[in-house]
C-alpha cells in the first residue's frame, strides 16, 4: 500500500517552475487598505467633534472677551446681557447652575446609593430583572416633560408647604433633576458594587456580620472609586442638564444660592437667548459660546477628578 | 548549513520520507519579547498524518498556526525561520506572501467547535463564497461532497438550513470539518480537534482523520498520546518551544531515542 | 473578652433588626423612580387627554388652544429622525467596528477611545453650540432639518458606537478565526460575520440613541428651530419627475419636544393642557422605543449562547 501511494507521491514531487501563487492580490489588497481608511475616517470623526467643539467655543469666546474684559466676567455679580445696563458677570449663572445640581445631588446621592446597595445586595434575581428596566425607561423619559412635572406638579406640591415659594424656583427643578440622575447614578454604583468578588463578602459573613454590615463596612469601601464615580457622573449630568432648569428654575439670573429663589442657569441663558433673535455675530450671539465654554470646563474638571478618583482608588482584588 | 528535512528526519529516526507537503526550517517566533518556539525544523509528509504532542504550553498550539499563518492576527507576533511549502518550494513567512492565500490552500479545525451562527449549508458553504463561487448548483454539490467526507451527510441531509447551533458537540466538529473540507484545501491544521468532545465523537473524529488522509495532507496537535498513536504516521515531540525528537510513530512510542520523550509518553510528566 | 450565648443572640437580633428596617429604606428608594413614573404619567393624563384626538394630530399649531395642534412637530421630528438615522447609524457602526476589529494600540487609537467617552459626557446643550456654529454658520445649512438631524446624530454617535463595540465584544474570537482559517479577509469576516452576529446589540443601542434624540429638545433650540411652523415641509417623495426631492432638508421646521416647550412657556391654562397632551405623545413615543430596545436586548441575549 505505501509504495503505491509514494509513486503517486513523487509524481508531483518535481514541480515545475511556477509564479508565486501566495503574493499580494492587488485588487484584493487595496480594497481592504480603502475599507480601513473609510472605518478609520469614522471613528476619528469622534476627534473631528472634539476639536470642532474646542474650536467653535474658543474662536466665539476670544471674540466675546474682545468686548468684555476678563476680569468683569469673573468678578461682577450680575449678569444683565438683555438689558440696557449690560453686566457681564458669570457669578450669577454659576450660582444658579451650582444649587440647582447641589439640590439635585442632595436627592439623587443618597436615594442612588441606597437603591444600588439594595439591588445589589438584598435584591433577589427578579425584583433587579424588573427594577433595573424601570429605571432605565425613567432615564430615557425626554427632559422637557421633566420640565412640565417640575413646573406644574412639583412646585404647586411644593407651595402647599411653602405657601411664599414663587412660581419659578431652583428647587423644585433641583429636585426634579434629581429624580432624572438617580438612574445613572445607582446602576454606576450598583456596578461598582457587584464587582466585588464574593469572597469577600464571604470572608465578612463568615465572622457573624448581617447583610447591612458586610454591604456598609466591606462591600462600599471596597467600591468606593466605583461609587465616587458614579456621584460625579451625576454632578456632571445635572450641571449639563437644560431644559428642566429653563422651564422650571425662572431665567432671571440671580446671584443667590437659596434654591427657593428663581434662578438661571448657564444651559437656561443659553436656552433663552437662543430663543430670541439672535444675531450672527453678536454680543448676545459670543455670549453663550463663552458660557458654553465654561460649562464645558466645569464638566471637564468633574470628569478629570472622576477620572484621577478611579486612578487614586484603584481596586486590587 | 541547513539541512533538508530529509535528512533530518532520516538522521533522527531512520525514516525516509516519500514527498514533502511543508518543512519548517528553523523557525522561532516571538509574542512581543517572549521567544515561543525556538529553531523548529519538521518536515511534513505528504497525505501522511503527523501528529504534534508535548505536554501544555510546550509550543505546539503555536507552531501548529504558524502554517496558516493565524498569528498574523495579533499584534506583535514575529516569525523567523521559513515554512516551506510544497509544490511551490515558496517559503510562506514570507512578508510578500499574502496570509489570505495561504489560508486558501491550509484549512484549519480548532479546539472547539466553532459554527458559525448560520445554518449549516452556509456553514459548509462560506469558504466557497469567500473564493467567489456563486452558482447554487456547484455550491450544493460540494457541500453534500464536503459533508460526505465529514461523515455527516446522513445525519444532516434533511436539515441543510436548521441552525448549526443546534447539532451536538461532535457534529459540530465534524461540521467544521467539513466547512474545511469543502474549500479542497491541500494541507488540514487539526489544533485538538477533540479535546472538547465525548469519548464516542472522538473516535469519530479519530477514524474520519484516519480516512481523510488519502486526500489530504494532515498536522495535528494533541495532547492525548494515544490519539497520536492512533491516528499518525509520524509524531514530533515538543518541549518548551523546542522539537525534541520527531519519527515514525511507532518507532517514537516504541522506541523513543531522547530521555525526555520517553518521560513524556510514560506518563513521567505534563 | 468572652462573649456568652445571650449576648451573641442580642447581638444577632439586632443585626437582623438593621437589615429589615434597610430592606425598607431600599425598596422605598427604588420607588421613588418608579412612583415619579407613575406620578409623572398620571399628571400627564389627568391633564392632556382632554386634548388628545385626532384633530390634535392632523392641525397645525394655532394662536388659539382649542384649534392646536402636532402635525407639523410630528413630521418635523420624523423627518429630523431620518437624517439623524442616516447619519448616525453608518457612522457609529463603522466607528464601532474599526476601533473593535481594526485599530492596533497605539496613541492615536487611546486618543479616539477618550473622545468617544468624553463626547458622552458633553452636555447635549454643547451639541447645540456647535450646531450654530459649524452646521447653521460655517457649512450654511441654516436653521434647517438638515442641520439640526446632523445635530443630533452628533449627539448619539457615542451611544451607538458604544453599543456596537459591546455587541461585537460578546463575539468570540474562535468565530472570527473560523472565518480567517477558511481564507476570509478582515472586510469578509467583518460583512459576513462580525456585523451580522451583533445586530442585536447594535440595534438596540440605535433605538435607544433614536429615542434619546427624539426627545432632545437643548440643541435643537439652540440651533434656533421656529417655534410656530403652521406649514409642512416639501414632500421627499412626490409624484412628477425626478419623484424624489431633497428641498425638505433646507427646510425651517419644529419638532415634537420644542412644540410642547413653547406651549409650556404660555401662561395660559389651555396651552398648558396642549403641553400635556404633547407630553403624553412624546413619553408614549420614547417608551415604546426603550421598552423595544430592552425586549430586543433580552430576546438576542437568549438566542446566541456562544
Amino acid at each position: 500500500m505505501s509504495s503505491v501511494s509514494s509513486q503517486v507521491i513523487t509524481a508531483e514531487a518535481t514541480p515545475e517552475p511556477q509564479a508565486n501563487r501566495f503574493e499580494r492580490r492587488a485588487w484584493r489588497h487595496w480594497g481592504e487598505r480603502l475599507i480601513e481608511a473609510v472605518l478609520f475616517l469614522a471613528a476619528f470623526s469622534a476627534v473631528a467633534v472634539t476639536v470642532a467643539i474646542v474650536a467653535i467655543l474658543v474662536t466665539e469666546s476670544l471674540a466675546f472677551f474682545e468686548h468684555v474684559p476678563l476680569s468683569e466676567f469673573l468678578t461682577d455679580t450680575q449678569w444683565t446681557i438683555m438689558f440696557a445696563d449690560k453686566h457681564y458677570g458669570v457669578l450669577p449663572l454659576l450660582a444658579g447652575t451650582l444649587t440647582t445640581t447641589g439640590v439635585a445631588l442632595s436627592l439623587a446621592v443618597p436615594v442612588g446609593t441606597v437603591s444600588a446597595i439594595y439591588l445589589s445586595e438584598f435584591a433577589g434575581h427578579r425584583t433587579r430583572e424588573i427594577v433595573k428596566p424601570t429605571l432605565e425607561l425613567l432615564a430615557g423619559i425626554p427632559t422637557v416633560v421633566f420640565g412640565y412635572f417640575a413646573l406644574l406638579m412639583v412646585t404647586p406640591a411644593l407651595q402647599y408647604f411653602m405657601p411664599d415659594l414663587p412660581g419659578f424656583n431652583m428647587l423644585g427643578a433641583g429636585l426634579v433633576m434629581g429624580v432624572m440622575i438617580i438612574p445613572y447614578v445607582s446602576s454606576v454604583a450598583e456596578d461598582a458594587m457587584r464587582a466585588v468578588p464574593m469572597h469577600m463578602r464571604e470572608g465578612s459573613y463568615a465572622m457573624g456580620a448581617t447583610r447591612l454590615q458586610t454591604a456598609i463596612k466591606v462591600v462600599m469601601p471596597a467600591a468606593t472609586s466605583g461609587i465616587v464615580a458614579a456621584y460625579i457622573l451625576g454632578i456632571s449630568r445635572a450641571i449639563g442638564e437644560t431644559m428642566v432648569v429653563a422651564v422650571a428654575a425662572g431665567q432671571q439670573p440671580n446671584f443667590t444660592f437659596d434654591p427657593r429663589e428663581s434662578g438661571a442657569t448657564i444651559t437656561a441663558f443659553i436656552v433663552q437667548v437662543a430663543l430670541g433673535d439672535l444675531p450672527h455675530g453678536s454680543l448676545e450671539y459670543q455670549s453663550i459660546f463663552a458660557v458654553g465654554l465654561v460649562l464645558v470646563l466645569m464638566t471637564l474638571f468633574f470628569n478629570v477628578v472622576g477620572h484621577l478618583v478611579r486612578k487614586r482608588f484603584r481596586e486590587a482584588y | 548549513m541547513e539541512m533538508s528535512a530529509n535528512e533530518l528526519a532520516g538522521q533522527k529516526t531512520g525514516v525516509e520520507l516519500s514527498a514533502l507537503k511543508a518543512e519548517a526550517r528553523n523557525l522561532n517566533f516571538y509574542y512581543g519579547d517572549m521567544q515561543a518556539l525556538k529553531g523548529v525544523s519538521l518536515p511534513v509528509a505528504e497525505r501522511r498524518v503527523t501528529a504534534l504532542i508535548g505536554p501544555s504550553g510546550c509550543g505546539k498550539s503555536t507552531f501548529l498556526r504558524c502554517f496558516n499563518r493565524m498569528h498574523d492576527l495579533y499584534d506583535g507576533s514575529r516569525y523567523e525561520g521559513e515554512i516551506v511549502f510544497q509544490p511551490d518550494g515558496v517559503n510562506i513567512l514570507e512578508r510578500s506572501v499574502d496570509p489570505i492565500e495561504v489560508r486558501m490552500r491550509i484549512g484549519m479545525v480548532f479546539q472547539k467547535p466553532n459554527p458559525f451562527p448560520k445554518s449549516i449549508f452556509e456553514n459548509v458553504a462560506y469558504g466557497l463564497r469567500v473564493r467567489g463561487e456563486r452558482s447554487r448548483r456547484v455550491m450544493a454539490e460540494k457541500v453534500e461532497a464536503a459533508l460526505r467526507d465529514a461523515s455527516l451527510w446522513d445525519e444532516v441531509s434533511d436539515r441543510l438550513d436548521d441552525m448549526a447551533f443546534n447539532l451536538s458537540g461532535g457534529q459540530q466538529q465534524r461540521l467544521c470539518i467539513a466547512r474545511a473540507l469543502a474549500t479542497e484545501p491541500e494541507l488540514m491544521l487539526f489544533d485538538e480537534p477533540t479535546s472538547a468532545l465525548d469519548p464516542i465523537a472522538t473516535a469519530n473524529i479519530e477514524e474520519l482523520i484516519h480516512r481523510l488522509k488519502d486526500k489530504v495532507t494532515i498536522l495535528i496537535v494533541t495532547h492525548n498520546m494515544q490519539q497520536a498513536a492512533r491516528v499518525s504516521d509520524y509524531t514530533a515531540f515538543m518541549y518548551l518551544g523546542e522539537l525534541v525528537e520527531f519519527g515514525d510513530t511507532n518507532l517514537i512510542f516504541t522506541n523513543p531515542k531522547s530521555k525526555q520523550t520517553e518521560d513524556y509518553i510514560t506518563g513521567r510528566y505534563g | 473578652m468572652a462573649y456568652d450565648a445571650q449576648t451573641v443572640r442580642r447581638l444577632v437580633a439586632r443585626g437582623k433588626h438593621w437589615d429589615k428596617v434597610f430592606v425598607i429604606i431600599g425598596l422605598l428608594s427604588l420607588m421613588v423612580g418608579v412612583l415619579t413614573l407613575a406620578v409623572l404619567l398620571a399628571g400627564l393624563i389627568h391633564d392632556g387627554a382632554g386634548r388628545l384626538n385626532l384633530d390634535f394630530f392632523s392641525n397645525f399649531p394655532s394662536r388659539r388652544a382649542e384649534r392646536a395642534g402636532i402635525l407639523s412637530a410630528l413630521v418635523g421630528s420624523s423627518l429630523v429622525m431620518l437624517v439623524t438615522a442616516l447619519a448616525a447609524i453608518p457612522l457609529g457602526i463603522a466607528a464601532g467596528v474599526y476601533l473593535e476589529e481594526y485599530a492596533r494600540k497605539n496613541w492615536l487609537t487611546e486618543i479616539i477611545e477618550i473622545n468617544v467617552t468624553n463626547l458622552a459626557g458633553v452636555p447635549s446643550i454643547i451639541y447645540g453650540l456647535l450646531a450654530l456654529g459649524l452646521f447653521v454658520y460655517a457649512f450654511d445649512f441654516g436653521q434647517s432639518i438638515l442641520s439640526a438631524g446632523l445635530t443630533l446624530a452628533l449627539l448619539i454617535l457615542p451611544v451607538i458606537i458604544v453599543a456596537t463595540r459591546e455587541a461585537i465584544r460578546a463575539i468570540p474570537g474562535t468565530i472570527r478565526e473560523g472565518a480567517y482559517a477558511l481564507g476570509a479577509t478582515r472586510w469578509q469576516t467583518v460583512r459576513d460575520h462580525v456585523v451580522p452576529y451583533s445586530t442585536g446589540g447594535i440595534l438596540t443601542g440605535v433605538i435607544i440613541g433614536l429615542a434619546r434624540a427624539i426627545g432632545e429638545t437643548a440643541p435643537v433650540i439652540t440651533i434656533g428651530a421656529l417655534t410656530f411652523i403652521a406649514f409642512l415641509p416639501e414632500a421627499p417623495v412626490g409624484g412628477e419627475f425626478p419623484f424624489i426631492s431633497f428641498e425638505w432638508l433646507s427646510s425651517p421646521f419644529t419638532v415634537m419636544p420644542i412644540q410642547m416647550f413653547n406651549w409650556l412657556s404660555r401662561p395660559q391654562a389651555a396651552f398648558q393642557e396642549n403641553a400635556a397632551a404633547a407630553g403624553m405623545v412624546l413619553v408614549v413615543l420614547t417608551l415604546l422605543m426603550n421598552a423595544l430596545a430592552i425586549w430586543l436586548r433580552l430576546r438576542y441575549r437568549k438566542r446566541i449562547k456562544w
